[in-house]
Formats: structure tokens, sequence, C-alpha cells
């Protein structure tokens, strides 16, 4: 699949800009998947040629760390959060009710494109187990039964 | 040398300080198991944990891995002890191996490494038990799509050493760890095929597998079948192939000339002719000596490179598309053969050529993709070769067959036509090879008199790149040598540039040339403890001095003074390079650039 030559042309600038950076690999991928969402393997070929590094070890690096995505985000990305405190309170039940109501499975995305789901370890939230994190508003010390509500609010302001 | 003491199982020795626990424990006599730990250490991502012993002081003890841990840290000044065999480090290095085996697929009777699987070594070794952590698996990917290697993650343990080979030795990096934690597979990008991914089917990644995660893709039932159905089936080796195939029966690496009994096995497997490709390599220095003079007069352009790597060729065609019109024309050497074989040899016997299969017997796994490319097919459409085997391959029928190859006599190859062939064929499988016997024969065609001392030592040697400036009767021909793509890639980037000062280039894709190809005998250090602790330095130079050895020994020395080579042009192609010569045994190449849209 060819990619636009304008997105193309833009990750190559953004591999020169962290060009005389010592380590720049996880610079250039934390600023293309800020910039765009998601890091595709056709991007990831750009960064290979321009940065001289095979394309199997980028890869690598994209699928090692949770923060970059190889596919598009929906608008919201629910994040609930699976890390030791959570879990121990039970967070497990709420990813599946998430999952539930908006019928995918954890990494994917509703067809709308609105909303992806993510199980991540540790938001930082841990004394408000279980936590849940949609754009970076924390939900602390849920229940199962909140969720279909607060996915309902996003929905209506969707709407609106 | 900076030497060091330690005290391993009670005893001090006096080590080298720069070693790892492992290397010093091996100078001094002890063989610790290990699996990822390869190649004096280049891979040393410490990953299997088979290699695991115990160091104690007065502190306490406990684990490490002894493939990266330096010697120097735990000298027995500082009142360390190593310990190998102690219940803890034992039992440590089995559970590794019991980590390692739940997650594998254990179909060992039917795997391709059967005799050959360094973990099941190190599990015989440690003793691991079967099945002791049974449980789920990692989802398994197995691609047989591309035409001369098979990945099978079911059987890979993530041990790195396919990694560091593809991206250090060859400088190419398709394969990676991908993903994480329990879904870590090694492979390309996207866990894509190697038929879609820029892979040059080298098989170097084959030669470092300690399991059967990475294989040639067998071709033995495309020959069985040729045989069943009764087609004139006929064989042909390369040079390398005599310098390894020996060591397939327990003979040490650099020991055996292995040609007349190679042959004998051959004429015992049924073959109609058993031929040489020295012969089609003789062939291919006519055709490529020719084309050089032709290209020094100005008809095309300068360096001229050679042809002979289906390896270099894939590389050229994906990654240095630009310079493919340097890169001779000429079909390499079996290729040829098989073109003759099908017309000429067919000819004269009056045979059908659709009723003859034509087998290549080739040290190397990207040649069972050259023989099935479309611009390899030159009489009316019909592959000029039919099947290609490794020199593993070869052997694996050879014992199939139950013929104790150590017992047979020498044969010779069959004089048929194509049965003659030279020293300069001969040398073909190692780096510096094709150089030096093109460089014999176009001394001759530019001064009508042979060169003296016949070797041009000059382009000998294992180095990666070698340069030479020949004074051939007052015409200077600078010529360069480069073996293994990473390297080679510094005469390219000149090439590509314009700036390159040479009149010819060789280039082989494996490093060290076709002695060290992806088909060749597996060289297993904690398998062939016999070699000695050098071997994986050593190995390269003993194959290729059997070659260096035959060559010397043998009276017809040049290519063109093959009596077989002069009588099939003077029969049926005329001379190098005529009409016939070049629908017949030249090709053609294709960028591979467009599956890649995004690059420059």
């Amino acid at each position: 699949m060819k990619i636009k030559s304008e997105v193309a042309a833009d990750v190559r600038k953004i591999c020169a800009s962290y060009a005389n950076e010592p380590s720049p690999l996880m610079m250039v991928l934390s600023a293309i998947q800020k910039k765009y969402g998601y890091i595709p393997l056709e991007v990831q070929e750009v960064v290979s040629q321009e940065m001289n590094i095979p394309v199997a070890e980028i890869y690598g690096v994209v699928t090692f760390y949770g923060f970059f995505s190889l596919n598009p985000k929906g608008k919201y990305v629910v994040n609930v959060c699976l890390g030791t405190a959570c879990y121990v309170k039970n967070s497990q039940t709420l990813l599946d009710k998430v999952c539930e109501v908006l019928e995918v499975k954890p990494g994917e995305t509703t067809e709308d494109g609105l909303f992806t789901v993510d199980a991540v370890r540790c938001i930082g939230a841990c004394a408000l187990a279980p936590a849940m994190m949609i754009n970076g508003q924390v939900y602390p010390r849920l229940t199962p039964a909140q969720i279909p509500e607060i996915i309902d609010s996003y929905r209506k302001k969707e709407e609106a | 040398m900076n030497t060091i003491q330690v005290k391993i199982e009670g005893r001090l020795y006096d080590v080298d300080a720069s070693l790892s626990i492992l290397e010093a424990a091996r100078s001094v006599g002890y063989s610790i198991p290990s699996l990822c730990y390869w190649n004096g250490g280049h891979n040393s991502l410490a990953s299997c944990r088979v290699c695991l012993v115990e160091v104690a002081s007065a502190q306490g003890s406990r684990l490490v891995a002894s493939c990266v841990y330096p010697v120097a840290w735990v000298g027995a000044d500082k009142g360390f002890e190593i310990k190998i065999s102690s219940p803890k480090a034992i039992e440590a290095r089995r559970t590794s191996v019991e980590l390692l085996l739940s997650n594998h697929s254990k179909d060992c009777q039917t795997c391709v490494k059967n005799g050959n699987c360094e973990l099941l070594n190190v599990a015989k070794i440690t003793g691991a038990k079967d099945n002791r952590f049974p449980g789920e698996k990692s989802k398994a990917t197995y691609d047989d799509c591309a035409p001369g290697i098979v990945r099978d993650t079911s059987k890979c343990i993530l041990c790195g050493r396919c990694v560091e080979r593809c991206k250090e030795a060859q400088g190419i990096g398709i394969l990676g760890f991908e993903a994480r934690g329990f879904e870590t597979f090694v492979g390309p990008a996207a866990n894509r095929s190697f038929a879609t991914s820029p892979c040059i089917q080298c098989g170097q990644c084959v030669n470092v597998c300690p399991t059967g995660a990475l294989s040639e893709k067998r071709e033995i039932d495309l020959v069985d079948e040729a045989f069943r159905q009764g087609k004139y089936v006929i064989v042909q080796t390369a040079p390398a192939v005599r310098a390894a195939l020996a060591e397939e029966f327990g003979n040490k690496i650099g020991t055996v000339n292995a040609t007349g009994r190679m042959v004998a096995a051959l004429h015992r497997l049924g073959f109609y002719r058993v031929f040489d490709t020295n012969f089609g390599a003789d062939l291919t220095i006519m055709e490529e000596a020719t084309e050089l003079l032709h290209r020094m007069k100005g008809e095309g352009v300068l360096p001229q490179i050679t042809s002979c790597s289906p390896g270099w060729i894939n590389f050229a065609e994906y990654f240095y598309p630009e310079i493919l019109p340097h890169v001779s024309t000429c079909k390499s050497p079996h290729e040829m053969e098989g073109a003759i074989i099908k017309s000429y040899f067919a000819k004269t016997h009056n045979i059908d050529p659709k009723d003859i299969f034509v087998v290549s017997v080739m040290p190397c796994t990207a040649k069972k993709g050259e023989a099935k490319r479309p611009q390899n097919a030159a009489n009316g459409g019909l592959p000029d070769v039919d099947a290609v085997l490794t020199t593993r391959e070869l052997a694996l029928m050879i014992k199939r067959s139950g013929i104790l190859f150590n017992e047979l006599p020498e044969e010779e190859f069959d004089q048929d036509l194509l049965g003659e062939y030279s020293g300069a064929g001969v040398i073909f499988g190692v780096t510096g090879g094709v150089m030096e016997a093109a460089l014999r024969t176009a001394y001759h065609a530019l001064t009508g008199k042979e060169y003296g001392p016949i070797d041009f030592k000059e382009v000998r040697g294992l180095e990666s790149i070698k340069e030479a400036s020949l004074d051939i009767d007052g015409t200077i021909v600078k010529v360069a040598v480069a073996s293994g793509m990473k390297d080679a890639k510094k005469l390219l980037d000149e090439v590509k540039a314009g700036t390159s000062p040479y009149a010819f280039i060789e280039i082989m894709g494996c490093p060290g040339g076709c002695i060290n190809g992806g088909g060749q005998p597996f060289v297993k250090p904690t398998l062939q403890p016999e070699e000695g602790a050098n071997v994986l330095k050593e190995y390269r130079q003993k194959r290729a001095n059997i070659l260096y050895t035959i060559d010397e020994k043998m009276t017809l020395r040049q290519s063109h003074n093959n009596k077989d080579i002069i009588a099939l042009y003077e029969n049926f192609l005329g001379s190098p390079c005529s009409e016939l010569a070049e629908e017949l045994l030249h090709t053609s190449y294709v960028s591979n650039r467009e599956k890649f849209p995004n690059l420059k």
C-alpha cells in the first residue's frame, strides 16, 4: 500500500529533525504516534530507510511498547487499568463490561471510529483503584454497573 | 593478555581476564551447555538461560548466565568460586531447558534438524524431563511461501542468533524480535512471509539456527517424482559441495576432498548422468570474460559485477536496482549447464528436452529460487534446472539409500560432452575464485598467452573485501572482491555514486563465498566437540583449502583450455556471446523496488 506522498515527506522531516540525537528512534516514533495517532508498517518502512535501521527492528519497538499503535485509534481511547492494584480490585470485570458495551475486544476500535479499548498496566492511580481513563480523564473506584452510563455520556457528547 | 585467577569447582586456574565465564571455562576444559551463545559471543543476548552457573562467595551464591558474565568480576582474589556442577546449577540449567521445551512443538522425529538439533542436545545433557510445564503455547507461524527457506516459529526458542546473523553479517536485518512477552516471535516485520519481505534467501540464518525453526525448503520429493516418471534425471554438483559433503558422514572439516566418493554415490543413486557444475563454471568464465572485454571496449558500463551468487542477485534487485546494468548478464554456472544439457546434450543424444530433469546439488538455499526465475528457462520455457538440492539434502538422500559414503570408491564424473572441467571452475566455490578464474582467461584473451604463475594470489583470502591492481601487458585492470552483503555495500555505494575505480567486481552473497553457503553442512561447536574450540573461526579456510588444493593438482587450470568447452563452441554455440549463447546462457534482472512504493 502506498501512503500519501505528503505524509511520507512529513515522516522524513520528523526523522531529520532528530538526526543529531544519540538514540533517536524512540523520539521519532513518539513524534509520529502523537501526530498521526498510529504508525503503520508503511510508515515504518520510510523511517527504516531514513534512519538506516531494519524495519524488523522498528516493528519490534512499535509492538513492544504499548504507547505505540499499528492501527488508527478511535476518537476516545478507553484505558482500563489492569495494573496490580486495580487488578486485585477486580478491574478485569470493568474491562469485560467495556468490551461488552462497545462490542469490541481489547485493542480494537468500534466500527464508528469513536472508541478504542485498551487494557493498560498501571495508569498511576492506584489509590483510586479500580480505575479507568478516557482521553486523560480518570474515572476512580468504578463498578461495572457504572460503565454504560459513562460510555453513553461520550456518545451523547458526539450527538450534540 | 591480562590473566586472572579463578576458582572453578574448587581448583584454581589462570585464565584470560577478558573472557566470559563460559569462555574461560572452555579454555580450561569445561563445555557449559548453551544455546543463544554463538560465535565467540557475537550473539550473547543471554536470553536462553541454558548456560547458568553458580557463583559463590562468603556473601552467598547466585546464578549467572555464564555466556555474558565477565570472568574478571568473579576472580578468586575476591573470594569467588564458580560452580558448574553444583546441584543448584545443574537444576537451574535443566529448568531453563524445560521452560524452553514447554513452548516448543516437540515433533522431533519429523523435524528437518533431527540429528542436528542443539535444543535436543542440551535436553539430553541437562536431563530435561519432558512436559514438566504443560500449558498454553504461543501462537505459531509456519511460512513456506519463499522458494528457499522455511520458518516455523513453533520450534523457535527466541535465541536471536538469526537476528544477529542477518543484521550483523549480512547487513540486512530481515529478522527481528517482534511483539512482547508471551506473544514475542522472531520474524520479518509484521510477521510477513520471507516471500514478501526483502529476504535474499541466502540461508545464513538457517546455518546458525539451533533448532528446526529455520530450514531449507526440501526438494528431494521432486527428484523422487522425476525418477518415478522415468525421466532422464541428470545431476550436477557445485564446486563447494565437494569441500564439505564428507562432514555429513562424520569426517572432520577440511580433511576430505569428497569429489570421487560423491560421484560414486550419485552413480549409485541412479542418476542418468553425473556432471560437474565446473563445466558450467568454465562456460560462465568464457561468457563473462568476453562480456568484460566488450564492456572495456565501451560496449556497456563498468565496473562489471559477477552474477553467480543468487543471494547477491536478490540483494541487488531489492536494494540496489540502480546498478543492475553493471551486473553481468551471464547466468550462474548451474543454470548455464542446465540450459546446455537441455539443448546441446539433448540434441546430440536425440532426447526430447521435456524428458530431461536436471538436478543441481548446491551449497545454497537461494539457488532454489534462482531455478524458478522465468528468465532462467531458455529452451522453449523449460526451466534450465528442475530441482535444487542443498549439500545437506544430498547427504540425506545418500543416507536414505543405505549408501556407506566413507566406504565408496573414488569415481569420475561422466565424460559425455560436458565432462571436462578446469581448476578455474573449482575455485568458484570460494570468495575471489570467480575473479581469479576470469582473470586467467581475460589475461589470455588480452595478451594471447597464458599468465605465467597461473594463480592470482592477490584476490585470495577470506577477508570480506579485497582489491587488486593487475598489469595485463600494460593494461592496468583494477578489481575488487567482496563476500557477505554488509561489506559489499561499500563497493556498491561507490558503483551507485559513479565513483567506483574498478573494472570488475566479484560479489558473493555469503561471507567467505559458497563454501559457507546456506545449504552447507551445519557447523555446530556444541555438537562437534572434536572440531575444537576455534572451529567457527577456522572452518571456512579449511573448506577453501580443499578447493585450492584440487585446483593446484589439476593440469587443466584455465577455462578456455577446456576441450569440451572448445568443442561446445565449435559444434554448437559458435563463439562466446554469440546470438545462441546470448539466448541460452544469459539472463536479465528486474528491480524489486516497486514492492516498496514508499521508499525513495
